[in-house]
């Protein structure tokens, strides 16, 4: 110990670096505990891609699968509903697709890879209720623009056939899409794109 | 300090102590400063004498706190925080635990009586203006504490996995979705899961059972020290240590302990006749404590149609729902709901009025005080009903629902409340303050 009152630069330096490095350790020590609390390999594995076998899915039915949690479901669509969803341009809020709720390879005008297969998460954009399926028969109870599509029971919001919503509902987006991919003809993976998943 | 001889210990207050209990205190004291925390904190802690009802609410919360955290230890003896077994254990603390009805329905009246609590202690603050310099401390410790008391809430109201407890969770956690670019990692990182799941569940009630209470215990612990050190506010808004006499001590200032002790004591009590009254005989308060849907079972596969938060948060949920989406993004709207509910943590420095108490301020503030209360009022109910409670406007105003449009004009109140401040403040006709406490 020096009784010296002047300041010992070397030391002062010494505790200053000690201080920094005990620092950046703690830092350090922090990440494991954040990162614990990241999705486990059960979580993961519970929530990864399904396969969905769509070959005796006829046209005009729906298929729903649970994939995370929600419900997704599969519509193989019939060429009147096709054309359904030409018709129901006019009447919903992105028509385009703009807004980024699907894979880059679903922004078309029907919001899928093969027109006749569509691939949506039932899940409204509101506030997360399931919607329910209508078919273009429903146009007494539904209006007679409706050209069949999805209804929402919770608050009343309407997509059309390619999960698109409609003008004036308090839904503010189109319904999303996962990212999927076809193993085959037949066979449809759900929650991942790249194929050999 | 760094007092290498202590004076020997006097013992007022507690009356004459003499032979061994003297000897033990002084041997004690020695070793730890208990006497000297009692008088700087309770027997010689000066608080000004003209304390009126609405300092009941400081103690009260404390009370209330302490309520909370006994009873919230004895729930945990029973109650399973785990997806497949929380909701049945929480029924089973109702039905077949000897008194745990008693101790739940203590938990879950005693969180609605804190916010009531705090609301009100938050209240007198910008009544009397206990923000202002050289207080502006204690105001962000309390605001902290509010915080903390809503984050302490939200993590409590999942464990009893009903339907209202999964949902609101969901929309809750869904909010941080929104969140520009880190957004759905966030929410995927709040959640441990893709969806809100057992996961959810069981790092909720770390949360709420240790992580936040710690918090809470630590901030509350500053909120009262930096209290002491710059001294309690009263309504008159004026120093009481401007005045004092000879031996130092406030004119205007009588002893923490006996004489608040005893009015804070007469205080508890009859919050405890108000509380066992609801206690016993509303303990879901209409469904605004306990909402229904929390009777049911969370079901992941079916949203209720209604959802609704608790109701000390709906003043804030009303501003989410007010703002309309923008750039077909949530953000703008949780982004408002985020500054809403922190905004008044810049009170110390919005206020420019030259008095403290709204005893001494101009008709401005006081119409703007009251605008903003009526405001949250409004906001709260209109939280806890769907937008379509009051029917919808004619198709000359787009057929919007009328209760988003008082929303939406509540909101801008609200703000406007604390944004003009500055301004309104500063201009507005002020009295004349006393020089000492007028009672």
């Amino acid at each position: 110990m020096s009784d010296s009152q002047d300041i010992n630069e070397s030391r002062r330096n010494l505790i200053v670096a000690s201080a920094t490095a005990g620092g950046a350790a703690a830092v350090g020590v922090a990440l494991p505990f954040a990162a614990s609390m990241l999705p486990s390999e059960r979580a993961k594995a519970m929530g990864a891609p399904v396969e969905a076998d769509i070959s005796a899915l006829q046209p005009g039915e729906l298929q729903i699968m649970e994939w995370r949690g929600k419900p997704v479901w599969i519509l193989r669509r019939t060429k009147e509903m096709l054309e359904g969803i030409k018709k129901s341009d006019p009447n919903v809020a992105d028509p385009g697709s703009e807004v980024p709720l699907q894979p880059d390879y679903a922004k078309n005008a029907f919001r899928s890879i093969k027109e006749e297969f569509v691939v949506l998460e039932g899940v409204c954009s509101h506030l997360g209720c399931s919607p329910q399926f209508k078919g273009s028969d429903a146009k007494a109870e539904m209006g007679a623009e409706w050209n069949g599509g999805f209804y929402c029971p919770c608050h009343g919001s309407k997509f059309d056939l390619a999960g698109r919503v409609y003008k004036g509902v308090p839904a503010p987006v189109n319904l999303s899409v996962p990212p999927y991919t076809y193993l085959s003809e037949t066979k449809i993976l759900i929650g991942d794109d790249k194929k050999g998943a | 300090m760094a007092a290498t001889h202590k004076e020997p210990v006097v013992v007022t207050c507690i009356g004459p102590l003499n032979g061994p209990a003297s000897s033990l205190l002084t041997w004690v004291e020695q070793r730890f400063p208990m006497m000297e925390n009692w008088r700087n904190h309770l027997a010689e802690y000066y608080a000004p004498k003209n304390f009126n009802f609405w300092y009941y609410f400081g103690s009260l919360a404390m009370f209330v706190l302490v309520l909370q955290i006994v009873t919230g230890i004895f729930l945990t003896m029973h109650y399973k925080p785990d997806a497949s077994q929380a909701f049945a254990s929480v029924e089973y603390i109702m039905r077949e635990v000897p008194f745990g009805w008693l101790v739940r329905y203590m938990h879950s009246t005693g969180a609605s009586a804190f916010f009531i609590v705090v609301y009100l202690h938050m209240l007198r603050g910008l009544l009397y203006g206990s923000y202002r310099q050289p207080r502006e401390l204690i105001w962000i410790f309390g605001m902290l504490i509010y915080l903390c008391l809503m984050a302490e809430a939200f993590f409590g109201y999942l464990l009893p996995w009903g339907q209202m407890s999964y949902w609101g969770a969901q929309v809750i956690v869904n909010l941080f979705t929104s969140i520009p670019f880190i957004g759905p990692d966030l929410s995927l990182w709040i959640r441990g899961d893709y969806v809100v799941s057992d996961a959810t569940l069981n790092r909720f009630f770390a949360f709420h059972v240790i992580a936040i209470p710690l918090v809470l215990l630590g901030l509350v612990t500053a909120h009262l020290l930096a209290l002491h050190e710059v001294g309690s506010n009263n309504p008159d808004g004026i120093e009481i240590n401007d005045h004092k006499d000879a031996k130092g001590r406030p004119l205007d200032g009588i002893p923490f302990h006996p004489y608040y002790i005893v009015k804070d004591a007469y205080g508890v009590v009859v919050f405890l006749i108000v509380f066992a009254t609801i206690l016993f005989f509303m303990p879901e308060m209409g469904g605004y404590f306990l909402e229904y849907n929390n009777f049911i079972p969370a079901d992941p596969l079916k949203t209720p149609t209604h959802i609704a938060p608790v109701w000390y948060f709906t003043p804030y949920y009303s501003i989410l729902r007010a703002v309309p989406p923008m750039f077909n993004s949530q953000f703008p709207g949780v982004a408002v709901f985020g500054i809403a509910s922190v905004i008044m943590i810049l009170l110390p420095w919005l206020d420019r009025s030259p008095v403290k108490s709204i005893r001494y301020k101009g008709p401005i503030f006081k119409s703007a005080l009251t605008v903003f209360i009526v405001a949250f009022l409004v906001l709260g109910y209109l939280g806890t009903v769907p937008t379509s409670e009051w029917g919808q406007f004619g198709e000359w105003l787009g057929g919007v629902d009328r209760a988003t449009v008082v929303a939406r004009i509540c909101s801008v109140a609200y703000f406007a409340f604390f944004i003009l401040m500055p301004w309104y403040s500063a201009i507005d006709k002020t009295k004349v303050v006393p020089q000492r406490v007028t009672g």
